[in-house]
Formats: structure tokens, C-alpha cells, sequence
């Protein structure tokens, strides 16, 4: 292997890393909050890049229309529990009919507002998910709420392959330009992902250490009981964890999908190579995880190159030696 | 005569099948320290639970005489627990922890949270010190005035205390409970149970004796520390801990 090679490789590395890194947090941030391991996030990614495509080709998504009828099933779950407030007309009323309204009248062909448009409409189905599916089952145990999880991963891949068929689509890249460092050219398109990358890790940071809506979160996290006892809402908590962790995933659908064609069944894989992130991560440390992020993603890149038949192999098979290490540490620390 | 803040009459809960309350019945008068005493496994913490709304409960259990609602109902008028393990934001900083105790009062002006912060802080100058240190670096005896402090941030009317002496050295028992002492003065009702007998009969005003899941003695606090049965149970003649 040649430098250039080596360094065009860890280019591709490095991007797919920025993105793993965005899954990792987001299921970091779902389980630290509700235990939920959120499999489905690969699928949300999916219906993102899917949604996106179709609205660049100019057609209406179906994603749209199913959001419509979950928000209108949930604003007719909170009316008939005597739970109507302003936020939940907001949430459920207001907000799909503008995007609704957006779809239909605005310029949904525009390549941006078709991306800003796609992630609008995906985000919501991550406390929507809460909602129906973990939210009723909150209280269940880790296993319980993996089943669950699993369950939503069919049937949203499911949903996908009805909505949007079995082909895969591609969305434009936020930008064309191509940097040329001497020999090597380094694509507008991957600075562009690690820099939304490097923004959002910023954001979330800020988020979760300096406002009292990401600390409500944290504590959530820290302790149930605590957060219960000084009055935080631990549906309201379940519900904000989730709607960050699809804002994620569909931002990397919308990021990923200019790089590589995804079909309704690709965004599990994905999701699986941020999972591993956040597991070398502990589940719990944002640092890991991103070093984590990293390592998949420039491991998978380099593994593409030797032996492109065995690149998950050799990411996947990574697990058993994280884990290994993680349990015998965790045994050390006098942790059950 | 002052005015009854809690009324609990009847009260019986549990966990699933297994009854451990047996139909309780107590009151806690405004500005007053009721101390619930009794052994380990009388139904202290499941009491405690109970009137939180933690635990199903069946039964009255009557705030201001209104039938008391589910934990955010009883947390948002002004009843705050001090649980057993504390429940503290352990990878939190104090400051944190304490800030999220005003999280009831949120949209109370800013001013009005420094100001119970302000409070907090002179009750207990150390939490002052610690700001910055996550909660899980503290001390036993910091840990509980930590966990009290993050109470008092929700100015509460009623606070309730489950065993707050336990695992502290006697001298740091004897800090806290005269800071109990101190804000009974400034209006604060206080329920408590503990195992330590002596120093909760000590500052209380009324107290009961709590056993396997019954009220079996009640009185003044005076009264119920001269009490025959009292002391050759639960206060003995050397120190209790």
C-alpha cells in the first residue's frame, strides 16, 4: 500500500467515522435515558436518505403520510387521556400539518430544502417510537425492551420496502468541490460531513452541560428515582432522548446517502457499526465511543482494501475482544 | 391549633402480593417535626414510598385536605422526599445536583433559585466549597447534606426524611438534625423515620412507633421517650446508633 492510497483509504475512514460517531450518540443517549437499545436508529437513517431521494426526484414521500397518521393517532391518544396541552398540539397538529403544507407547496425538488424537509419528517418518528412502542413498556426489562426494539427494526425495514421499493437511491451532495492536497484529493463532501459532525458534538455538549433541559436529561440518566423525586417528567425525558437520537440518524442518512446508494435494508448494517462505537464505549462514555466511531470506520476502510469480502468480519469480530476486556474490567471495578 | 398538612389515614402498601403496611393512620400539623420510629423491616422506607405515590397505595392520604395525586402532583405542591440512598446525580457536580432541585420551581424567576441557593449554602457552607466536585467524590456526611440541600432548592412545605442519620458518624447526626431543628423554625413541616431513636425523639414534636407495618404507639415526642416500652426497645440506656 502506497501513502496516497493510505491516506485517500483513511480519508473514507475517517468519514464514515464521523458518521458512526453521530449513531453512537444517539443510542448512547436513548439507552443512558430509557435502557432502550434503539436497533431501529439504522432504519430511521434509512427512511431519511429514502425520504430525501424521492423529494429531490420531486415526488411526495411516503414517509410523510405515515407521519401524519401516527401524529394524529397520538394527538387523538393524548385527547382521549385528558393530556392536551400546548405542546402536544404543537407537536402532533401544527407541526405535521406545516410539513405537510412544506411538502406540497414548497420547492421540494431543491436540494436543500429537500434534505432540511426529509430530516424534519423523520426526526418526529423517534418520539413517536417512544410513544407506541417503549413508552408503554418502560418499566420492562433490558431484554424486554431489546425484543421490542428488534420487533420496530422489521417493521420499520418493512414500511421502508413498502414506501420506497426494493432499489437503492442516492442523494446530491452538499457540495461538488474537491480539494486537491497535492496528489490527493479530498472530496468538499467528506470535510462537509466531519465538519457537521465536529458541530453537532459541539451542540450536544453545550446541550447536555449548560442548559436545564440536557441536564433534566442527564439526571434521567444518573438516577430514575432522583429525577422522579425532583419532578422530572420521565415520558417527557424518554420522548426528548429519542427525538435527538432520530434528529441523528436522519442527519446521517442525509450525509451518508450522497456517499454511498442506501436501500431500505442497508440502514441496519450502519446502524449495527455505530452500535459497535458505542459499545467500545462502555454504553456510557462519549469519549470511547468516539474513538470507538473512529477506529470502525477507518478499520473498515483499510479492511475494504485487503480483503473487501471480509471488511465486516473484521469489524464486527472486533466486539468479542471489547467485550471480553470491558466484562474482565468491570469485574475488577467490583461491579456486578 | 395549627392547621393539618398531611393526614394519613388507613393506609396500606406494598410490593405486588407481599402486604407490608397494615392500614397506618398519622398526621404531620404545619411547622412541625413528626418522627416515625421503629426497627429495620417495620415498613419505614415503604411508608415513606407510599405517600410519595411511589407505591400503589389503598387508602386516605390527604394533602392540605385534598386527596393527595401521583409523585409530580405531590412533588409540584411542595412535598419533597429525601430517599434512603439519597438518589443523588452521582456524575453530576454539586452545583448541578442542586440546580436540578429547583427543577420544580423552573419558571420561578432566576433570582428566587439563587436566593435557595444562597440558603442552602449558608445552612451548609462544605456544598459551597464542593460546587464544582461531581456528588459521587463527597463524603457520607457530604452526601446527605448534598441530598438536603437539593430538597430545600425545591422550597418545599413538607419535607420528608427516610433515615437520614443512617451510616454517619455521631457528630455529623448531631449537624444535621440541628439544622432539621433550625428549619422547623423558619415554617418547614418535617416527617421522618428513623432507626435512631434518640436524636429523631429528640427534636421531634410528635412521634409514632412504627412495627411490622403497624402504629403501635403514639404521643408527643416527650411523652414517648419516657415511655416504658420505648426505652427498653429502642433507646436502651447506653447509645443507640
Amino acid at each position: 500500500m502506497t501513502p496516497f492510497v493510505f491516506l485517500a483509504l483513511l480519508q473514507d475512514g475517517l468519514t464514515s467515522g464521523a458518521i458512526y460517531l453521530l449513531l453512537a450518540m444517539g443510542l448512547l443517549i436513548v439507552f443512558s435515558v430509557t435502557r432502550v437499545i434503539f436497533v431501529p436508529q439504522g432504519d430511521l437513517l434509512a427512511l431519511a436518505t429514502l425520504t430525501v431521494a424521492q423529494l429531490q426526484a420531486g415526488g411526495v414521500p411516503g414517509t410523510l403520510w405515515l407521519l401524519d397518521a401516527l401524529a394524529l393517532a397520538a394527538l387523538l391518544g393524548e385527547i382521549a387521556g385528558g393530556r392536551t396541552t400546548r405542546r402536544t398540539l404543537a407537536a402532533w397538529l401544527i407541526y405535521p400539518a406545516a410539513l405537510t403544507a412544506a411538502c406540497w407547496f414548497g420547492p421540494r425538488t431543491d436540494p436543500w430544502f429537500a434534505m432540511l424537509l426529509g430530516i424534519a419528517i423523520v426526526t418526529p418518528f423517534g418520539p413517536l417510537a417512544w410513544r407506541f412502542v417503549f413508552r408503554p413498556a418502560a418499566d420492562a426489562s433490558l431484554l424486554a425492551l431489546l425484543i421490542l426494539a428488534m420487533a420496530l427494526h422489521f417493521v420499520l425495514a418493512g414500511v421502508g420496502m413498502v414506501l420506497f421499493g426494493p432499489d437503492g437511491a442516492s442523494v446530491a451532495p452538499l457540495t461538488s468541490a474537491t480539494l486537491m492536497a497535492g496528489p490527493l484529493a479530498i472530496s468538499g463532501q467528506s470535510l462537509a460531513v466531519v465538519a457537521i459532525c465536529a458541530a453537532l458534538v459541539g451542540g450536544l455538549r453545550w446541550f447536555f452541560g449548560a442548559t436545564l433541559t440536557g441536564k433534566a436529561l442527564r439526571a434521567t440518566a444518573s438516577d430514575r428515582l432522583g429525577a422522579r423525586l425532583v419532578g422530572i417528567d420521565a415520558a417527557e425525558s424518554g420522548a426528548r432522548a429519542f427525538a435527538l437520537a432520530a434528529f441523528v440518524a436522519a442527519l446521517s442518512g442525509v450525509l451518508i446517502g450522497a456517499v454511498t446508494p442506501i436501500a431500505y435494508d442497508t440502514g441496519f448494517e450502519i446502524g449495527l457499526k455505530g452500535f459497535v462505537a458505542a459499545i467500545i464505549g462502555g454504553l456510557a462514555s462519549y469519549p470511547a465511543a468516539a474513538a470507538g466511531a473512529v477506529l470502525v470506520g477507518v478499520l473498515e476502510s483499510l479492511g475494504s482494501f485487503w480483503a473487501s469480502a471480509w471488511r465486516d468480519v473484521i469489524v464486527f469480530a472486533l466486539l468479542i475482544p471489547v467485550l471480553a476486556w470491558l466484562s474482565l474490567r468491570q469485574r475488577a471495578a467490583g461491579e456486578p | 391549633m395549627t392547621g393539618k398538612l398531611l393526614t394519613v389515614a388507613g393506609l396500606r402498601a406494598g410490593y405486588g402480593s407481599v402486604a407490608v403496611l397494615q392500614g397506618v393512620s398519622l398526621d404531620v400539623a404545619a411547622g412541625q417535626i413528626v418522627a416515625i420510629v421503629g426497627p429495620n423491616g417495620a415498613g419505614k422506607t415503604t411508608l415513606m414510598s407510599a405517600i410519595m405515590g411511589l407505591l400503589p397505595r389503598q387508602g386516605e392520604v390527604r394533602l392540605d385536605a385534598a386527596a393527595a395525586g401521583s409523585t409530580a402532583a405531590m412533588v409540584a405542591a411542595g412535598v419533597v422526599l429525601v430517599p434512603e440512598t439519597r438518589a443523588l446525580f452521582a456524575d453530576m457536580s454539586v452545583a448541578d445536583n442542586l440546580l436540578l432541585g429547583a427543577y420544580p420551581r423552573r419558571r420561578a424567576a432566576r433570582t428566587d433559585r439563587d436566593a435557595a441557593r444562597a440558603d442552602v449554602f449558608a445552612l451548609f457552607p462544605r456544598l459551597a466549597e464542593r460546587r464544582h466536585q461531581h456528588a459521587a467524590t463527597l463524603s457520607g456526611g457530604e452526601r446527605q447534606m448534598l441530598a438536603l440541600g437539593r430538597a430545600l432548592m425545591a422550597r418545599p412545605r413538607l419535607l420528608l426524611l427516610d433515615e437520614p442519620s443512617l451510616g454517619l458518624a455521631p457528630r455529623i447526626v448531631r449537624d444535621i438534625f440541628r439544622v432539621l431543628a433550625d428549619l422547623r423554625t423558619r415554617g418547614l413541616s418535617i416527617l421522618l423515620v428513623e432507626q435512631n431513636a434518640r436524636a429523631a425523639l429528640d427534636i421531634a414534636d410528635y412521634g409514632y412507633v412504627l412495627e411490622l407495618g403497624e402504629i403501635v404507639l403514639e404521643g408527643p415526642s416527650a411523652e414517648l421517650a419516657h415511655d416504658a416500652r420505648v426505652i427498653a426497645t429502642y433507646l436502651g440506656t447506653g447509645r443507640q446508633t
